[in-house]
């Protein structure tokens, strides 16, 4: 007889089961029992005028729907693929993606389009990537080979990404350890993803070429918080050196977890640090998951070679009245998975469970949009019991058989067959390895990719070995920014609030402030503190001009102590230059409708503002006095008079 | 012995002997850079002697200078040994029997991933792995005619694919594909033209602008393309079939006297000069642009040509050549020239007494024109006039490769000059056309808003 199940009350108890907790909750210790593991590849664009291996400028963009010519492609698994990749990746190829490349004049020519061969590798990045990888402690290569990765994707037309090794083995410090370095590689950026909607999908070769460098760590931080903290030093070493971009997408990380038992998933894509810990935290529980369905179905199914699904078609009616979006000639099949009841709603992820691993594989491999499946422990869903009972008699159900329909165009619901009976298999073998990307900031990921296989990389034969010499390594690394570490070091001794820090390293100022120190007579943690809390605050509500360069700060700082104006001034001058930032200080100055005063002249006001504040206020409080009389010269002295010095001068009477 | 050393010279090689370390080697290697592990991979003949190339285990080559290495020691050894994956090409009963002959382009290969050496796939089985596809279009065979580089096709090829193809026709195929590299495709097909008449059945030659070891690569759909069209379609003479636009979408099938390869690297660098393509293909269909074509027929006949005088030049003419150029050709024996003249078919007045020269040498002269689109005039400026006079004959709108090979077979046949000329002149395979179709020259201008709203609606 078959029995629909209450799909909501098992999601919770498998939530339990598994001992899923928040973020917040979870202490260092649950990290350690996972058994998890955290490496990082860290990607930043480098601060270069033109493309890494065509002669385009780089850094200009344009939205999907600018774009003046369009090309299409379809990736085609080279024939040592089809010897070693697996049966997805093949399946991918045959459901034929079309790949669209929107071009513009203006950032992409046709290398972009592989329909030029490479030019010579950009000098200006080489040297920027170099002087990064001393910055790792990595082993600089003798000779730089160009190699081709290989992508099916299509999103590198040419269906691989040009990459080289510039450094090898490095180390950076976080708070309690160290973190290894695996390599460092320079490579071209791939093309931004416009849409992905059935069988279409869309890219711009706008950022296609830029030059990027690819930072890969050892899997050695053991807890999410390491994660972040790793991928915020790499990412501040880069700034260190003020030659890379900034921006949305400038920088990005590819973040792989594991568990014990699990297996490598690579979360792509990931472009805010912040989003590192909750990313890698839910993945660490969605393995977790995975694990403990591999061991139910494991005691469930005694012949694992031998399991397999049995379909049967539905009638789209139904699926219609029941209010799902289907078009007419869409077709739709029951399926019935031997042993896996309740385990669609199995918890894998916050508002996830396992049936979602089966429809994003079905929207990614086989092209049809979601919803594309509803089965039988989905408590929301309005399809009739009959529809799964109908299953169950066809198909000859079991009691411990899970029961869903899959329905899309009639073209693809073969291979969406397919898809979830190759996932149902992978679930016996507990994680499968695949690539992910974010959906939310609660750290919920979704399929992207099937990981491709070990033999990618092949050498490039359109470019020849590039020798780096010692002469060359030494000019560079004679002009290396200090390490992070240092700068922190340096900073605290300067009594500069550590809660700047992070403001200083990521717009790099740390340079401006010791230049401020050195040459200048102003305390380091006057200067940091100004930065990292009044212009933060102006820069987090976006209210930075584009064009400021943190470098003015020095021109305003060097024209108030040669004027020999109050460093109070200072505060009122930045917020004006943050807004114009090619406005001149002596105009600045106007703007802030400020005027040279004598000292004795603002000093001169006070026994007249004390008879007046007499003649308003009946108490007698000389705090109170005194804070008026404060207000009252506060407009004019600003910048003429410190205010310490006017203070003590009204409580000795005007007299000081 | 050296053998183990693939690459290496000078300095390097003498560090690999020391260390007593080969190529395939797993090796540890200090150096004052650091420490590297790898497999030591061979190196390329034109790179320099002073680096070593090893293969990490994230699967990035890099090299390291010798002068830096301090210590190298051999953990293990593992040669690369690939062979490609072959399986049976299936037979169909029904389906169209395609003979492909092979001259040495790679159209399918497969990588081998430690050297970056392509190793071309070409046997049918080996075919059927790369492109499976092709199964569902024909039964084929494969053989393998020369290895060559397509800038190293020549007349001795172009005989002996001649008769080749003869061969098969007799032996009643229904249709030939031939994989060719692209550099002198045109050239290859115009002989083939000439040395190939009255043909029953489509010849189809076909190569690729991207390597067939890349992902994006257009050779196996220019594959399919071609042997859609030596199966299905009744174009039964010499073409050319590759991408229309550089996008993947559909092939043309160029004729083989009128075809020219116009970009040193798009996909869609073969056009068809001063007329219209025959035909485009997709995976499935052939469509017609044109029909006045040689027709498929049932029978066996043809007419295999295979005729070439090896002692012709092509000369492109610029603005103060000098006679020395003309007389040395003299000189040393030559019997034909074609020159590609400015404009309507010029050449500078010094050139003219080498050319009276030439005359009395009894070489056959020919002009055609370097603009590529258009006729040879000579007739409209007395320069024209006062040049036939000393033997230069026009060639009507024959490119000047088609002119050259032309040429080169006409003199083969005959050492008469009047039958040459005959020969020259009479059209066999559309390399004169009487007529020149409106449609036949398009470049578009980039820039200009109609064409660049046409270049936005439409796939490029």
């Amino acid at each position: 007889m078959y029995k629909r199940i209450n799909g909501k009350k098992n999601t919770g108890i498998t939530k339990k089961k598994i001992g899923f907790v928040t973020l917040k909750e979870a202490t260092p210790d649950i990290y350690e029992d996972l058994g998890f593991k955290c490496g990082l590849e860290v990607h930043q664009q480098l601060l270069t005028e033109q493309k890494l291996f065509c002669r385009c400028p780089a850094g200009k963009y344009q939205k999907g729907d600018d774009f003046q010519a369009e090309i299409v492609r379809h990736m085609r698994p080279t024939l040592s693929e089809l010897g070693e990749y697996d049966g997805t990746a093949l399946m991918e190829f045959k459901t034929r993606k079309n790949i669209t490349y929107r071009l513009k004049n203006e950032n992409a020519c046709t290398y972009e389009i592989d329909d030029t061969p490479p030019f010579p590798l950009n000098r200006e990045a080489l040297g920027i990537s170099i002087e990064i990888a001393l910055l790792l402690k990595t082993s600089i290569v003798g000779e730089l080979h160009i190699t081709r990765k290989q992508y099916l994707d299509g999103s590198i037309p040419t269906g691989f990404q040009r990459t080289a090794i510039v450094g090898i083995e490095g180390l950076i410090p976080i708070r309690n350890k160290k973190i290894r370095i695996i390599q460092m590689s320079i490579e071209e950026d791939s093309c931004r993803e416009i849409s992905d909607i059935g069988h279409e999908r869309i890219y711009s070769t706008d950022r296609l070429g830029v030059p990027l460098i690819e930072t890969v760590t050892y899997p050695d931080m053991k807890t999410p918080a390491e994660a972040a903290e790793a991928g915020q030093y790499i990412r501040f070493l880069a700034r260190s050196t003020g030659k890379v971009r900034t921006g949305i997408g400038a920088g990005r990380e590819d973040v792989n977890v594991s568990i014990k038992g699990g297996t490598r998933v690579e979360i792509k894509g990931v472009s805010r640090i912040k989003w590192i810990p909750p990313l890698t935290h839910v993945e660490a529980f969605r393995q977790k998951a995975l694990l403990e369905i591999k061991k139910i179905l494991e005691e469930r199914t005694k012949n694992v070679p031998e399991w397999e699904i049995r379909s049967t078609p539905v009638d789209n009616s139904i699926l219609i009245k029941a209010g799902l979006p289907l078009k007419k000639e869409y077709k739709a099949s029951g399926i019935r998975l031997p042993g896996f009841r309740a385990i669609l709603s199995f918890f894998t992820q916050p508002e996830k469970t396992f049936a979602d691993e089966l429809s994003e594989r079905v929207k990614v491999i086989a092209c049809i949009e979601k919803p594309n499946i509803v089965h039988d422990e989905d408590s929301s869903s309005k399809i009739p019991d009959e529809v799964f009972s109908d299953i169950y008699t066809k198909t000859g159900g079991d009691e411990k058989d899970a029961f869903l329909v899959v329905f899309g165009p009639a073209g693809d619901i073969a291979m969406a067959e397919e898809t979830i009976r190759e996932r149902c298999l992978l679930a016996f073998q507990g994680v499968p390895n695949e690539t992910r990307k974010a959906v939310n900031r609660e750290g919920t990921t979704i399929f992207e990719r099937v990981l491709p296989g070990p033999n990618r990389m092949y050498p490039d034969t359109d470019s020849a070995p590039i020798a780096i010499d010692d002469g060359y390594i030494s000019k560079l690394g004679s002009d290396l920014p200090s390490d992070i570490y240092d700068r922190e070091k340096i900073m605290k001794n300067w009594n500069i609030p550590e809660d700047t820090f992070p403001y200083i390293h990521v717009r790099n100022i740390f340079p401006v402030i010791k230049k401020i120190s050195e040459e200048l007579s102003y305390s380091p943690s006057f200067v940091g503190t100004i930065v990292g809390h009044r212009i933060k605050n102006v820069d987090g509500k976006n209210a930075i001009s584009p064009g400021f360069d943190h470098s003015r700060l020095f021109d305003i700082f060097e024209f108030c102590e040669k004027k020999k104006l109050d460093s109070e001034l200072v505060k009122l001058m930045i917020p004006v230059l943050l807004i114009h930032p090619n406005m001149d200080p002596e105009s600045i100055l106007s703007t802030i409708k400020f005027k040279k005063r004598d000292k004795k002249e603002i000093i001169s006001n006070i026994p007249l503002l004390d008879k007046q504040f007499n003649t308003i206020s009946k108490k007698n409080d000389p705090g109170a006095k005194k804070r008026w009389i404060m207000g009252q010269l506060r407009p004019i002295a600003v910048g003429n008079i410190s205010l310490r010095e006017l203070s003590n001068t009204i409580n000795g009477g005007g007299n000081g | 012995m050296d053998d183990l050393f693939k690459g290496y010279k000078g300095e390097t090689l003498k560090l690999l002997k020391k260390f007593n370390v080969r190529v395939w080697s797993e090796v540890d290697i200090k150096s004052s850079r650091g420490e590297f592990s790898g497999i030591i991979l061979p190196r390329s003949e034109n790179d320099d002697e002073t680096h070593l190339v090893i293969k990490l285990v994230t699967g990035y080559n890099i090299g390291l200078e010798t002068g830096t290495i301090k210590n190298i020691i051999e953990k293990g050894f593992k040669e690369a040994n690939y062979k490609i994956p072959e399986k049976e090409f299936p037979y169909s009963e029904g389906k169209p029997n395609l003979k492909l002959f092979g001259t040495g382009g790679t159209i399918a290969s497969r990588l081998d991933y430690r050297t970056g050496a392509v190793i071309p796939a070409f046997s049918p089985g080996e075919l059927y792995g790369a492109v499976p596809e092709l199964a569902d279009i024909c039964n084929l065979s494969t053989e393998k005619l020369f290895a060559v580089f397509s800038e190293n096709m020549g007349p001795e090829q172009y005989i002996v694919l001649a008769k080749a193809i003869g061969e098969q026709i007799r032996n009643g195929i229904d249709g030939i594909i031939i994989g060719h590299g692209t550099d002198t495709m045109h050239h290859t097909a115009s002989a083939l033209s000439f040395m190939v008449q009255n043909s029953p059945v489509p010849i189809v030659m076909v190569g690729s602008q991207r390597s067939s070891d890349r992902p994006s690569s257009d050779a196996a759909l220019n594959l399919i393309h071609a042997a859609t069209t030596a199966a299905i379609s009744d174009i039964a003479e010499v073409s050319v079939c590759m991408f229309g636009p550089t996008s993947d979408d559909y092939g043309l099938i160029h004729r083989g006297t009128r075809v020219r390869k116009m970009h040193s690297s798009y996909r869609s660098a073969f056009r068809t000069i001063g007329d219209v393509p025959i035909a485009t293909v997709v995976r499935d269909k052939v469509t017609k642009i044109r029909n006045d074509y040689n027709k498929r027929r049932n029978d066996k006949d043809v007419n295999i040509l295979p005729y070439f005088e090896e002692k012709i030049a092509l000369i492109y003419y610029y603005p103060n050549m000098q006679p020395d150029m003309i007389d040395s050709l003299i000189e040393k024996g030559y019997k034909g020239i074609v020159i590609a003249g400015t404009g309507l078919g010029h050449v500078n007045k010094p050139l003219y007494p080498a050319l009276e020269r030439a005359q009395k040498a009894g070489v056959a002269v020919y002009m055609t024109v370097q603009t590529l689109w258009g006729f040879v005039h000579m007739f409209v400026y007395d320069t024209g006039r006062d040049m036939m006079s000393k033997g230069v004959i026009p060639s009507e709108n024959m490119l000047p490769e088609v002119a050259y090979i032309k040429l080169g077979w006409a003199l083969g046949q005959t050492d008469d000059l009047e039958k040459v000329k005959d020969i020259m002149l009479t059209p066999i395979a559309g390399e004169i056309t009487s007529r020149e179709p409106y449609n036949g020259y398009l470049i578009y201008q980039g820039g200009i808003p109609e064409v660049e709203e046409l270049l936005k609606k439409y796939h490029k």
